[in-house]
């Protein structure tokens, strides 16, 4: 079983998000790992350990900094990983699933995960966006899977916590939510480990398509914030003083 | 301009999504402006679809069709899109729609924006305002080109403007749908064995800040004393600290208490869409840019965990 993660390397959304002109700027904020990559990553290795297989993983380097999620990747378990360099930190969802098809189409592979969505897939997310390139079926939302034979079943969830359960042929491309086990642990000196010993293969990829999700920014900013929540101020103990006050006051404590 | 808007309608046991009235709402107001007709697209197995007010309603009925496949689904939608030439298509930005928007958009090569909270008209064209980076950034959008998929966040519209009585037109699926990869097999329902959150009176809801699951028990000493629930966003469920059946959200559960007290939750479009009608809520947050102070009635920039303390002190 080969089995392919496709991660996304995102703006950190824990920092402030500076404007540039009609876009972020990218000169002044963290990239990490999308959070949905890990539950992808754990959720490959699962099957890994239950059916046999490789797991291995590519991402596009948008700023010549993604070793070191593809390092974390190999010590919770992946066997390869792999990059596409793009040195260019805006490119679009519909570019990343490009050259993502274009790497997998030379590899062999029954399993394809992906993040279920990342936080800037302002034109979409690169799961479906893949499985239309590679013209493999595509399912998102994903909490479990299990792959038995050219089977993979997978619990989809939908809300309210209600899901459904679907049987797919494999090759397919699966967009996960959650793996079916909370993601593992990797040790730092783990890590450390595999980035003093391995080498990430870098792949070539296409001439990039200039604006290739088809959008014209007109303006980016900062949600405006309303003011609406009127804002207890002072001591962590004058706050809680003030919120117990204002839940007796409405019979709530 | 001519051309229709299509509104890629949604159902659960056979009763529509209120995503699929405030689409269809929102498409009313756009093709007024934009000179265009309103299709209800609606795939299913005999359901009752006369309930929008669009000006047209397509019923693709298929038994195949009667329970969510993104497969099938897209085969339907990308048949009668080809077919129909639409200027918009609207889905919502749901664990359905999200299966569809973007791979139709690289089958026809078409441009799609997601997280959509706004659609307007500048100049004759079509800009959409999204919310994405967990709801901290506005991106306002024009697609370019003679059509646009854009995917809408959940709650964004009112749901009164989409509902009518327009008669559906029960049409065969345009597209053969043999052969599929994908079959489903069966729904899954909530488990009966913990508590309905969504019938609680007070809720004490943790998110990231959080941290770590050993935090958890303060949090639901909190809960206790206040005689509420704990519940949490996402991330907390995600990484199996509280079960799925405690998850407040898009693909948790959507809660109207009288008290709903966030603790380390930014308000994430995704968690609001489940709590935002909540009659009195109160966020605590370290980052004062956080989205759900424009929802809280009250908030504050403090410690959570000094703050549980001091309030377990007093009740």
């Amino acid at each position: 079983m080969n089995i392919i993660v496709a991660i996304k390397h995102i703006p950190s959304t824990a920092d402030d998000l500076p404007v540039k002109g009609n876009n972020l700027d990218f000169d002044s904020v963290d990239f990490v790992m999308n959070e949905f990559d890990e539950q992808s990553i754990e959720q490959a290795v699962l099957i890994k350990e239950a059916v046999g297989g490789t797991v291995t993983v590519v991402g596009i380097d948008l700023i010549g900094e993604l070793d070191g999620a593809l390092y974390l990747a190999l010590a919770k378990g992946a066997d390869k990983a792999l990059k596409i360099s793009a040195d260019d930190p805006s490119v679009d969802s519909h570019q990343q699933a490009k050259w993502l098809a274009e790497a997998i189409q030379g590899l062999s592979s029954d399993l394809i995960f992906t993040s279920v969505q990342a936080s800037n897939d302002l034109d979409g997310q690169i799961g479906p966006m893949l499985a239309a390139y590679l013209d493999m079926p595509y399912i998102g939302g994903v909490s479990s899977v299990e792959v038995s034979g050219n089977t993979a079943t997978v619990n989809k969830e939908f809300a309210g916590g209600v899901g459904a359960k679907y049987a797919l042929s494999l090759p397919s491309v699966i967009g996960v939510q959650a793996s079916s086990k909370p993601p593992r642990y990797a040790p730092v000196s783990k890590v450390r480990q595999i980035a003093q010993t391995v080498k990430i293969e870098e792949l070539a990829h296409s001439a990039q398509v200039e604006n290739s999700a088809g959008l014209i920014f007109k303006k980016m900013a900062p949600l405006i914030m309303t003011g609406r929540a009127e804002m207890f101020t002072g001591s962590p103990r004058e706050v809680a003083t003030k919120i117990v006050d204002l839940l007796k006051s409405k019979g709530l404590a | 301009m001519a051309g229709n808007i299509f509104v890629i309608t949604e159902h659960l046991d056979g009763k529509f999504s209120d995503v699929s009235f405030e689409m269809v709402g929102k498409a009313k107001e756009l093709a007024s402006i934009m000179g265009m007709q309103v299709v209800a697209v609606v795939l299913g197995s005999g359901l009752a679809a006369n309930g929008f007010a669009s000006d047209e309603t397509l019923f693709v009925d298929d038994v195949r069709l009667g329970q969510f496949n993104p497969e099938a689904y897209g085969r339907v939608v990308e048949a009668l899109v080809k077919e129909k030439s639409p200027r918009l298509v609207m889905f919502g930005w749901t664990a359905a729609g999200m299966d569809l928007a973007a791979w139709l958009s690289v089958r026809l090569g078409k441009p799609c924006v997601a997280y959509v909270k706004g659609l307007s008209v500048e100049s004759g064209a079509l800009v959409a305002s999204s919310q994405i980076y967990g709801g901290k950034l506005i991106a306002d959008v024009a697609p370019e080109g003679d059509l646009a998929i854009v995917a809408l966040l959940a709650g964004s519209f009112p749901v009164e403007a989409g509902q009518g009585s327009t008669l559906a037109i029960r049409i065969a699926a345009p597209v053969s749908l043999e052969g599929l990869k994908i079959q489903f097999v069966e729904s899954v329902r909530p488990s009966a064995d913990d508590i309905d959150v969504t019938v609680q009176e007070k809720l004490v809801s943790v998110g990231r800040g959080i941290g770590g699951k050993e935090n958890l028990e303060l949090a639901e000493d909190l809960a206790k004393a206040l005689g509420a629930v704990l519940t949490a966003s996402r991330p907390v469920i995600d990484a199996r600290w509280l079960p799925t059946s405690r998850q407040v959200g898009k693909s948790g559960r959507k809660v109207m208490p009288k008290l709903y007290l966030a603790l380390g939750i930014s308000g994430a479009p995704e968690h609001l869409e489940g709590m935002k009608n909540s009659e009195l809520i109160i966020a605590i947050n370290t980052d004062k840019k956080a989205p759900i102070f424009n929802y809280a009635h009250y908030g504050a920039i403090v410690d959570l965990f000094d703050l549980v303390e001091a309030m377990l002190e007093l009740i």
